[in-house]
């Protein structure tokens, strides 16, 4: 079951050193995802809590997914902070689609925090049962 | 403070074991990278491997307890306030998908109870909590009197 057709690879970490600078001061956190294979389509689900569907942006560039998320901070002006596990970082990531997707046909959808993204396998790409005449 | 997780240890994997062996490598890897990166900010607690993660805010009037949880319905949440301690409990359901093969699996699901004391009181009658985008805002109001007052200086 190992050999698909249908790969997604990461293009890289956005903790690593990149070559361009992001133009938004902050954090950058690699948001955690899921990704699945159906004979017809591909599925991710990625975790963006606080991103409201208007602050995500989702660019493919040359057969590269680049999602970003960004939270605005949910702090009131005069809030001090007690204790502090996560601060209102930028979601991005990036994957490297493989030829079978269908790019045209990608859908978003971005429900409590959480960005489902359909990629649907090109019609030659699907398996297709060959009916057997006699 | 109590912080703890509990839930299933081991994630559900896919049906290949095979292809997923590193991803908890991959995880540990994310968690520590977030962990790290939460340096430059000063004051964030670590928060490695724990779910939920809690911000608490204070201001004048209310506690403010925040907490990350995507994918979590509001009606599988369990908020109980107890002297200074809120608790949040609940579950995360992974969609059970029929007939697909996984090529990652970073996302934890089952079941988690965190507790966080707040330094102060707070009025456990009127906890107002909110659930936006995927983040759990828990509005905790300071009793009337040990809310700051301004106390003014009479001469003669």
């Amino acid at each position: 079951m190992s050999d698909s057709a249908l790969h997604t690879r990461e293009t890289q970490e956005p903790s690593a050193t990149e070559a361009t600078e992001a133009t938004h001061a902050g954090r950058v956190v690699a948001p955690a995802v899921d990704i699945f294979e159906s004979a017809r389509s591909l599925t991710l689900l990625a975790d963006m809590p606080g991103v409201a569907p208007d602050n995500l942006e989702i660019d493919l560039n040359e057969g590269v997914l680049t999602v970003t998320g960004r939270v605005s901070p949910p702090q009131g002006p005069h809030e001090e902070p007690v204790l502090r596990e996560y601060g209102s970082a930028t979601f991005q990531r990036k994957f490297t689609l493989s030829q079978s997707v269908d790019q045209a046909k990608i859908e978003a959808r971005l429900e409590d925090g959480v960005l489902r993204l359909e990629l649907p396998k090109l019609e030659k790409a699907q398996p297709r049962k060959i009916q057997v005449k006699s | 403070m109590i912080l703890r997780r509990v839930g299933r240890a081991e994630p559900r994997w896919a049906n290949s074991f095979h292809s997923n062996q590193f991803q908890d490598f991959d995880r540990i890897r994310r968690e520590m990278f977030r962990f790290l990166d939460s340096y430059p900010g000063g004051y964030d607690a670590p928060s490695a491997g724990v779910f939920p993660a809690i911000n608490v805010t204070q201001d004048r009037d209310n506690y403010y307890v925040r907490a990350e949880l995507p994918g979590v319905k509001a009606t599988e949440l369990d908020i109980t306030a107890v002297n200074r301690t809120l608790s949040i409990a609940g579950k995360r359901t992974a969609a059970e998908e029929a007939g697909v093969s996984y090529h990652r699996k970073e996302r934890m699901d089952g079941e988690f109870n965190r507790s966080v004391s707040l330094p102060g009181d707070f009025d456990s009658e009127r906890v107002d909590a909110r659930f936006v985008h995927g983040v759990l805002t828990v509005t905790l109001p300071k009793p009337e009197r040990v809310k700051p007052r301004q106390i003014s200086v009479k001469t003669q």
